[in-house]
């Protein structure tokens, strides 16, 4: 059996299993992260198999592309796959002393995995409708996750996240279906060639009702404001989940369809993602500092890097692209990297506020290391990740010749100037929770967590940290990758070739 | 809910729904029907059954918690599609013996296929409605 295959039955045997066996609290646990480190091997397999510039394509069911339904790897969709693969490991340890008990009775692992399973079936597809199916896999599925439990702000948040991502669903499938109407095909490959065929009008309007449904999954301006309203009310284990991967699946459809559909007017849809690129990212930055709820303010944060990505995919050149694609790999590894440390410092110092918490530096050093590393990647310290991805994308807006003429640099210079201000959010962060002496009665204690939990979760966010190291040390090795990719964005006859090229 | 003639009818409508949801399932491959309509037509037997006698009975006549039929239907439907791989096609590769059967007519992995979708459906949807209509803390 081929990996990309058993990337995406390795996800629904886990869910499977943990449904049969959902009496048993230590077998979930124990299916729940086996089968993810078995889809991160999967993955791993997968990425050497296409890491060369192959593009790999499983025919479901043997039915000829473009009628049967196609799963593409090209090398964006193995990283993504590679990416979700580290933070389910990362999320599902972490989770062993994160999750209670009745959570996990009532099915989180099971959910957690039929999740896994709808993001990598959007990043493998290669058909626009199937990828709405798998989009609605993974939405039911994190539905249930966000509500899990039954406090009352996770009712609150999950009302919203529900309500906005159900109408983003309506604008996705109203777009599958003009597009069907109008070019008879829904295979992403046949469609980058009949839409040529298409009015013009009429394709760039349908451009811009996907713009629409991803904009609001993936939470650009204006469409970002239900994030910050939800994302904090789950347990951490699942708001770092949900921060790493799933606003990241919108951005990567996004990259998809356009840079494989709809490139016919470039000036007007990728001007308009650049106009958006750079609300997102000074709205996102400036919610983020007036927050005081430490995942409030990282999940402002969220909608401010994903400016950083549209930018990459409106400037649309070879370095822009690269730079994107960088980002959302450093970007999820430190965003669910983040999360899972505001969950350690709630449980150590019983609080998400910052102004409740406090003395970190002295009561925890090692915690305010593992929230040092990433936190500075975020805000684009040299040697950390983040700088690199930044640099990528300002420097494509400063140095490539773009259709955008001068708007290109003076949104460089917007990123510049929010990376400024995500370094001020982060210390303002480092101050209140590390630096700050503890507030009056809130001290925190390593022993407010019994050891082996305590390792439960440091040992998760320590791996992250080190990832985010290492792409930060080690540049190139990851940024090659980025470059591949790029170019197999940038020419989409690949990626026809590939699906099409056995069959007309 | 306490009458007798709605108790009386669905004794009788609960097994004719049942025999029509192994009548849409077979049908399904070539005309409207299939393991998904038939696994809604039999929760629907059993959705009738809990509201005539309530839902300890009809728990009782499905045997089996909804749970683990969801499973069983998950597991059939994949190891009916994993058919096509252990032949050396991709996935879901449907596979046809030519022998035809009376009232089933050829048999192949997409009929397994179906009747995990048949499965999965009949569970999901008898779960909901039970862990709706119970007041009780437990589920199943």
């Amino acid at each position: 059996m081929n990996a990309v295959t058993l990337a995406l039955l390795t996800p629904l045997v886990t869910a499977v299993l943990c449904l049969l066996f959902l009496r048993s609290l230590p077998l979930q646990r124990f299916f729940g992260v086996a089968g993810m480190v078995v889809l991160l091997g999967v993955s791993f397999r997968l990425m050497a198999e296409v890491g060369g510039g192959h593009i790999e394509v499983v025919r479901f069911g043997n039915w000829p592309a473009p009628f049967g339904i196609v799963l593409v790897v090209d090398l964006l969709a193995a990283i993504m796959v590679l990416v979700s693969a580290i933070i389910g490991l990362a999320v599902a340890v972490y989770s062993l002393a994160d999750v209670d008990a009745r959570r996990v009775r009532y099915g989180y692992y099971a959910f957690l995995h039929f999740m896994m399973f709808g993001v990598c079936g959007a990043f493998l597809t290669g058909d626009i409708f199937n990828m709405f199916v798998w989009f609605e896999v993974m939405l039911i599925s994190s539905f249930v996750l966000m509500c899990l439990g039954g406090e009352k702000p996770q009712m609150e948040g999950a009302v919203k996240y529900v309500v906005l991502n159900l109408i983003s669903s309506s604008f996705f499938l109203a777009a599958c279906g003009i597009l069907y109407g109008q070019t008879g095909t829904l295979n992403m490959a046949d469609l980058a060639v009949t839409a040529r065929e298409m009015r013009p009008e009429l394709l760039t309007m349908t451009a811009m009702l996907f713009l629409v449904a991803f904009g609001l999954k993936a939470a650009i301006f204006p469409l970002f404001f239900w994030l910050p309203a939800s994302y904090h009310t789950p347990p951490v284990a699942v708001s770092a989940v949900f921060a790493g991967l799933l606003t990241k699946v919108g951005v990567y459809a996004l990259m998809r369809v356009f840079t494989l559909i709809f490139t016919n007017d470039i000036l007007l849809t990728h001007g308009l993602l650049l106009g958006l690129a750079g609300f997102t990212m000074v709205t996102g930055v400036l919610g983020a500092m007036v927050q005081f709820d430490f995942r409030r303010l990282l999940s402002f944060h969220i909608v401010s890097q994903i400016g950083y990505m549209v930018l990459g995919l409106a400037l649309f050149t070879p370095l822009a692209i690269a730079g994107t694609v960088f980002y959302l790999f450093h970007h999820i590894v430190v965003k669910a990297n983040l999360f899972l440390v505001s969950g350690i410092t709630q449980r150590y110092g019983g609080s998400f506020d910052l102004k409740k918490l406090g003395g970190f530096y002295a009561a925890a050093p090692l915690v305010a290391l593992l929230f040092f590393i990433p936190a500075m990647s975020l805000g684009g310290i040299p040697p950390l990740s983040g700088f690199f991805a930044k640099f990528a994308i300002v420097k494509a807006g400063l140095v490539d010749e773009t259709i955008f003429g001068a708007w290109a640099p003076f949104l460089s210079a917007v990123a510049l100037a929010v990376g400024l201000l995500t370094l001020f959010s982060m210390t303002k962060i480092w101050a209140e929770v590390f630096w700050k002496p503890a507030p009056e009665g809130h001290a925190p204690h390593r022993s407010n967590v019994p050891r082996g939990e305590r390792w439960l979760l440091l040992a998760p966010v320590a791996a992250l940290a080190g990832l985010t190291l290492t792409i930060g040390l080690f540049p190139q090795f990851f940024f090659d990758f980025a470059v591949r990719s790029a170019e197999q964005l940038l020419h989409p006859e690949i990626y026809i070739n590939a699906v099409l090229g056995g069959t007309t | 809910m306490n009458s007798i003639i709605l108790a009386t009818v669905s004794r009788l409508l609960t097994g004719l729904l049942l025999v029509f949801s192994v009548f849409l399932l077979l049908r399904g491959h070539n005309l409207p029907g299939g393991g998904f309509s038939g696994g809604l037509v039999a929760a629907s037997a059993f959705v009738l059954a809990s509201f005539a006698s309530g839902f300890p009975a009809a728990r009782r006549l499905l045997v089996v918690p909804p749970r683990v039929i969801m499973g069983f239907g998950l597991v059939v439907a994949l190891v009916a599609g994993l058919a096509g791989n252990v032949a050396g096609y991709p996935f879901l590769t449907g596979l046809w013996d030519t022998t035809l059967f009376p009232v089933v007519g050829k048999l192949g992995t997409p009929l397994f296929f179906d009747v995990g979708v048949y499965f999965a459906v009949l569970g999901v949807t008898t779960l909901i409605v039970f862990s709706l209509g119970e007041d009780s803390e437990e589920e199943d």
